[in-house]
């Protein structure tokens, strides 16, 4: 087994060729070759996406899409485009704000890109493992407006500043039912952090949030509709609606820093697909018991194994991101735009009550289905196929209260105990709690450990 | 590499190359060997940089993307120092909510393209003076603080990342002590429960909605009566 295989992590593996004193600089490298493998999945993918887009357009259209550069299918149409792209010259509208005009879309790049650290590609893969994890991919998938509203803004065209200003109107109305509709899983799953998430829906198909109970399905729907707009692609493409605004907030753009925007684009599209996938579909699981039988040993052995392992485990997360990006498309070449009111009216008073209703209805729901079946969920799944698997949700922790002997002291085990509400004021729904809270009495609440993150600081 | 390169050439006879690759090595590792409290100094630099460009341009969007900056580096900050959570916050809450708005306002109020803001001398005295007053507040209470009492011990800094899985890592803990339970206190027969924090947060999201619809109060298109038409 060669040394690179073995290295279960970059900084390890650097740092066994480094003595002590120098070990920062493996630190330093490997952080390097994270942002190095993100960056180039951050590159390539849209040029996948670009020609996926040509081609689902075309077919649906009736037509054949690219055919002729690079092979039968037009493979390398996006890299001729590419090419023709960064060869162009630099222009800067006079009546430009040049400092501005010229900073905007790498305001863009830099914050469609900064979403894919917190990424769950496979187990033990993701750039950085924050235990925020989805906080923070919200909150920095919202700074892309801010370079979409300077470049409209500072472009001087009529064009590209009703364009930035109607993609600020939206993207700030979209964010609240995204928010809402990202909660409504996190409320059953009781975890921010994405590996968490991904590692509580591993298992069978009904193990995935979306079947988690009827909140949670409607909330992926609601969700990908929101994400969809959020992106601002069709039928939601408002700020850039090219029959009414030429191109929109775009439109004084040209050559490579047109390109920074449609890269940020496509790369948007599949972040927002892979937060769906991580929160809703089960991340890297195939859901059909492939871990269980066959990947997790293969993991367990280590070296290879454990590449190949989370190697399959990428493709299944690319993949299943992929699947929602051409859904995407699909709508985008299927579906007219809406109209400006069209699209506020269908955030503001459709989807958001719809989200805030999904909000409180899965908060409600182990309530329900404990009175109905004496469970806090509605499969009982852990135990299917004679194994434990994947992590309990926090809700299935739920235990609705009742009054405790005085005289009988609860089991505390070492490691983690049910904190000592007092009557009252207890939630019905407290993830926090649940996550922690180990009930004596229900032999498989036992198994409720705290997820074990500790696996998951520096990854390779 | 470099450091065999310098070891071997320091080991052999010494010239200039040796001594320069002795001098590129000391130097490769004093840039790399505080690698995180280098990212600290770094972001500050940068939010400073940035704050002082927010005062010196006079163009009010220009303005307005090196606050972006300045904001976004005080939450790299925040993250450099183990504080995901706030930085985060800051992220969403100071460059994504606030600013958005700010913009907004800008953009709807000003009259020309691109709008200038030229401070009076009068403004700039004024300004100048309540800056260094505010400045001479955080200096003197930063000064007052005696941190190296408050230094963590060394085997606590040097964990990269948050709290340990058993202490329930960021969010467990924020999300109990919101609640009103110490952590600490978790599977001790002591554990007691306070208001939290869950009450101020209450009120002050109560305080927000009244806010918010008030400025939809008074905002409102006031519709006009239809004229009653006489049918005379």
């Amino acid at each position: 087994m060669s040394s690179v295989l073995a290295a279960s992590s970059i900084a390890e593996f650097l740092a066994g060729y480094l003595d002590n004193s120098h070990s920062a600089w493996a630190y330093v490298v490997a952080a390097l070759i994270h942002a190095g493998l993100v960056l180039a999945f951050f590159g390539v993918a849209p040029l996948v996406y670009i020609w996926l887009e040509r081609k689902v357009a075309g077919r649906i259209q009736d037509r054949l899409g690219p055919t002729r550069v690079g092979g039968k299918f037009g493979w390398l149409q996006t890299l001729a485009d590419g090419v023709k792209l960064i060869q162009k010259e630099d222009l800067c509208p006079g009546a430009a704000d040049q400092f501005m005009f010229r900073m905007s879309p790498y305001l863009v790049f830099v914050a469609s890109f900064a979403a894919f650290m917190v990424l769950p590609w496979a187990d033990g893969w993701i750039s950085q493992d924050l235990d925020i994890g989805l906080f923070f991919i919200l909150a920095i998938m919202s700074l892309e407006v801010m370079g979409v509203i300077f470049a409209g803004y500072s472009s001087g065209s009529k064009w590209a500043l009703f364009g930035g200003m109607r993609e600020a109107a939206q993207v700030v109305s979209y964010e609240i039912p995204m928010a809402i509709c990202a909660l409504v899983p996190v409320t059953a799953l009781g975890t921010l952090s994405m590996m968490e998430i991904s590692h509580m829906q591993a298992g069978p198909l009904l193990n995935w949030m979306v079947f988690h109970d009827p909140f949670c399905f409607v909330a992926f729907f609601v969700y990908f509709t929101v994400a969809t707009a959020s992106v601002k692609r069709a039928p939601f493409d408002l700020a850039e609606a090219e029959s009414e605004l030429v191109a929109g907030f775009h439109t004084e753009y040209s050559g490579i820093r047109w390109s920074y925007f449609f890269m940020a684009e496509y790369a948007s599209m599949f972040a927002v697909s892979g937060i769906a996938t991580a929160l809703f579909l089960g991340g890297w699981s195939t859901g059909i018991g492939l871990e269980e039988s066959f990947l997790n040993p293969l993991r367990a052995s280590g070296g290879p194994g454990y590449l190949l392992a989370n190697i399959f485990g990428a493709a299944v997360f690319i993949s299943k991101g992929c699947i929602l990006v051409f859904v995407q498309m699909w709508v985008r070449w299927t579906l007219p735009r809406l109209r400006i009111d069209q699209v506020m009216t269908t955030c503001l008073k459709y989807l958001l009550p719809i989200s805030c209703a999904l909000f409180l209805g899965v908060t409600l729901w182990p309530l329900l289905v404990f009175k109905l079946t004496g469970r806090t969920t509605l499969v009982d799944s852990m135990n299917v196929m004679g194994s434990d698997l994947g992590k309990p949700t926090a809700d299935r922790g739920y235990r609705p209260w009742t009054p405790r002997p005085t005289n009988e002291i609860p089991q505390v085990p070492a490691t983690a105990a049910p904190i000592d509400v007092e009557p009252g004021q207890a939630e019905p729904e407290k993830p926090v709690e649940a996550a922690n809270g180990v009930d004596a009495k229900r032999p498989e609440a036992a198994r409720l450990d705290v997820v074990d993150v500790s696996e998951g600081k520096v990854q390779s | 590499m470099i450091w065999t390169l310098g070891a071997a050439a320091e080991a052999g006879e010494p010239g200039l190359w040796a001594k320069f690759l002795g001098l590129l090595a000391s130097v490769v590792d004093a840039v790399a060997w505080p690698f995180h409290e280098g990212t600290v100094y770094v972001f500050g630099a940068m939010a400073v940089a940035c704050a002082i460009a927010v005062v010196v341009s006079q163009n009010v969007v220009r303005m307005a993307f090196w606050l972006i900056l300045s904001l976004a580096a005080t939450g790299a900050l925040f993250f450099s120092l183990n504080a995901d959570f706030v930085g985060a916050a800051q992220l969403l809450i100071y460059v994504g909510g606030t600013l958005v708005l700010l913009i907004f306002g800008v953009m709807l109020t000003a009259s020309g393209p691109f709008l200038q803001i030229k401070a009076k001398p009068g403004e700039m005295v004024l300004a100048g003076v309540v800056g260094m007053a505010l400045l001479g507040v955080i200096l003197s209470s930063a000064i007052s603080v005696d941190w190296d009492k408050h230094a963590p011990s060394p085997e606590k800094a040097v964990g990269i990342g948050f709290n340990s899985p058993a202490e329930g890592n960021t969010t467990r803990e924020l999300g109990m002590k919101f609640l009103g339970a110490n952590p600490k206190d978790i599977g001790s027969q002591k554990a007691t429960l306070s208001p939290g924090y869950l009450l101020p947060f209450e009120i002050v999201s109560v305080h927000l909605l009244v806010v918010l619809i008030g400025a939809a109060y008074l905002a409102r298109a006031k519709r006009q009566k239809a004229p009653v038409v006489d049918p005379t």
